[in-house]
């Protein structure tokens, strides 16, 4: 009943220098379809032919939120029983020069040596849900944890283009070969003879992290669970985080120094432009007359201290208050 | 309506189901008087997701809410997704929102993601969220749920440098005078509470997982160093101005509160007054009347004739109370923070002189 739907000689495109023509696996106009083994599952359509992928829109840059990563870590982590690897949709917004990704959520899926089967109602489902909270969010494409491309993911990357112009593939490397999970963006182009059997590879994109400023103080902030022992970490307090800010700085002017004393000593050469930045870095600190600045100085501590008096003021205030009304 | 909403998936879902399982140690501490959640456990993927939701809909004043999703574990509440709701814009909201959270709860669990439901999250404006809406749907909440909280996030004191993260659950005490639905100012007195006993804040840790360790590593090396650093920054003066403005209109409100509580007391205390004259006045007209020999006058049921005036609600008071409180506390810690800052520079200038 499951008809393999590719055959499957060719290994996997390499991520590699795009020049590398090894064909993904020959696919677009095989007239077979598997049939998915489940109803609830949508079977697989032959296509009439290949998605036409125009040119991509939005140049080769592929813009990732750290919250999709995160999401997609945590999906992984969660997989059923004997899945080797987690599919998704991927949610955000062309415009001109990049494609943003901003959004995400898991699809189930059932993967087996000859064929797969991806719940499409459950992700359209999900896709009008997510809709509702975010208007602006479009399909760009779809994810895969693992190591490689599979054949399996030409047949994925067909359904998600119907859903997509040019869907977006995404790999994240949760196997952690090489030491290192890597994260790598792809898109389809078709390739091989015009004319015969039409061949499709992935060619790969270029990806950078964006983030809202709010979400650089977020991930900061869990990164730290990083160096402590059990992985937890808790939020600290007023003024131990403006000690934490400083001693940042602290160590990023250590290490400014260290490369000051090595050029110094003649260890490494020195760099003109290294110099510069050093040079607008120390006359950074403003040059004020000592009594300008003693005078600003004691009149911003004068309005913070009434500001804190009169705030313990208005405390105590409505503590008497209560006292009173319960009287 | 939110409420209402609440209640609704509180009793549809599983979840009500699951509390009596795992929490049954949590409602035999709940019987002592004791919360049941000592500690609140967040996934760093929630804080993520948080802070994206309210960056991309939340712009304004305008509050963005969202459900949170996890599990509790001895007297840890973990919480380990969570997912956004739409804002109210249509007038079918009712309907809406709790077809939403079903879809959503049933889609999630076929993902394997926890689908109990563990509390809410909302995002607040220079920290005002001490109102009446939230203590009705934190209250249905906790009445449903025993461990729930809600997460409060502000994005501007973040945006300031350091996350502010927040968890809130009501005392028990709150818990017994909502119930009895009673906010007259004798309840409130039995029951003791006072504008510092209604919020307890529970002390937040994050956790992750060593997969996502290894992807925060990952974005360290690849991503660019930040370059602003706003903790560092001296310039504040606007957000203070602005802390202060909203004191000083709470502060006004509790004065107009208080004058409507000092009327009502006088009003009282005049009636009591006027009813006592008419007593006395009653009983002499008696005495008068016995020594003639006409037969006294009927007694007439005084509290018809003195109505007594309307007990003012004390429960906005307190709510003003509590809010006038979490603003004092921001803006200490706002001035201490500046304090350090202001001496930090002055180190500076001293060593460059």
């Amino acid at each position: 009943m499951a008809t393999p739907t590719v055959p499957a000689s060719a290994p996997p495109a390499a991520p590699a220098p795009a020049t590398a023509a090894a064909p993904a696996s020959a696919s677009a106009p095989a007239p077979a379809s598997p049939t998915a083994p489940a109803p609830a599952q949508t079977p697989a359509q032959s296509l009439p032919g290949p998605a036409l992928p125009g040119p991509f829109p939005g140049g080769r840059v592929v813009r990732l939120h750290p919250v999709i990563l995160a999401s997609i870590v945590d999906s992984y982590e969660r997989r059923n029983e004997g899945a080797a690897r987690v599919i998704g949709t991927l949610l955000g917004t062309v415009d001109k020069h990049s494609v943003e990704v901003t959004n995400c959520f898991s699809v189930p899926h059932n993967e087996s040596e000859d064929e797969v089967a991806v719940d499409m109602e459950f992700a359209k489902n999900m896709y009008e849900l997510h809709k509702k909270v975010s208007p602006n969010e479009l399909i760009l494409g779809w994810y895969a944890t693992g190591h490689d491309i599979t054949e399996h993911s030409v047949l994925i990357h067909e359904y998600y283009s119907r859903e997509a112009p040019n869907p977006i593939h995404l790999t994240v490397d949760t196997s952690l070969q090489n030491g290192r999970m890597s994260i790598k963006a792809y898109v389809s182009t078709l390739m091989g003879v015009p004319g015969r059997t039409m061949g499709v590879m992935f060619t790969p994109l270029t990806v950078k992290y964006a983030y809202y400023d709010t979400e650089r103080i977020g991930v900061d902030l869990i990164m730290k669970t990083c160096f402590s022992p059990n992985r937890v970490i808790g939020l600290s307090s007023d003024l131990q985080q403006v000690g934490g800010a400083s001693a940042r700085i602290q160590d990023a002017l250590s290490t400014v120094l260290q490369y000051a004393e090595d050029v110094l000593s003649g260890k490494v050469s020195a760099d003109n432009t290294v110099g510069r930045f050093l040079m607008s870095l120390v006359n950074q600190v403003p040059k004020i007359v000592p009594d300008d600045f003693e005078t600003m100085l004691n009149s911003n501590i004068n309005d913070l201290l009434m500001v804190t008096y009169l705030a313990n003021l208005t405390q105590s205030q409505i503590a008497l208050n209560e006292k009173l009304v319960n009287l | 309506m939110m409420a209402s909403r609440k209640e609704g998936t509180g009793s549809a879902t599983p979840s009500s189901s699951s509390t009596s399982g795992p929490a049954g140690k949590g409602k035999g501490k709940g019987g002592s008087g004791d919360s049941a959640v000592k500690q609140v456990q967040i996934d760093g993927l929630v804080v993520l997701k948080i802070i994206k939701h309210y960056q991309e809909e939340g712009q304004g004043t305008e509050v963005v809410q969202g459900v949170l999703l996890g599990l509790v574990v001895e007297d840890r509440l973990e919480i380990t997704n969570c997912f956004p709701f739409p804002q109210h814009t249509e007038d079918d909201a009712d309907f809406d929102e709790v077809q939403y959270q079903m879809e959503m709860m049933r889609s999630l669990r076929h993902v394997n993601i926890d689908h109990l439901h563990v509390g809410w999250y909302q995002s607040t404006y220079y920290g005002s969220f001490v109102t009446r809406a939230l203590l009705d749907s934190q209250f249905s909440y906790q009445h449903a749920i025993e461990e729930s909280v809600v997460l409060i996030y502000d994005p501007i004191k973040t945006a300031q440098g350091s996350l502010s993260l927040k968890a809130y659950r009501l005392t028990p005490k709150l818990m017994e005078v909502c119930k009895e639905k009673d906010f007259s100012p004798e309840a409130l007195k039995k029951g003791n509470i006072t504008f510092e006993h209604m919020f307890e804040e529970v002390p937040i840790v994050i956790k992750n997982s060593h997969l996502i360790n290894v992807l925060m590593w990952e974005l360290e090396k690849k991503s660019a160093v930040a370059d602003k650093h706003e903790l560092l920054s001296l310039a504040s003066s606007n957000h203070l101005g602005k802390n202060l403005q909203l004191l000083m209109d709470r502060v006004d409100e509790m004065s107009q509160d208080i004058v409507k509580y000092n009327t009502y007391m006088r009003n009282t205390s005049k009636q009591q007054q006027q009813k006592h004259q008419y007593q006395q006045r009653r009983q002499q007209e008696n005495m008068q009347r016995q020594s003639r020999g006409e037969p006294p006058l009927p007694e007439e049921d005084l509290s018809k004739l003195f109505k007594p005036p309307q007990p003012p609600a004390r429960m906005d008071s307190l709510l003003i109370a509590g809010q006038i409180n979490t603003y004092c506390q921001n803006i200490k810690e706002f001035t201490a923070q500046n304090l350090g800052k202001l001496f930090m520079a002055q180190a500076l200038q001293e060593y460059n002189n």
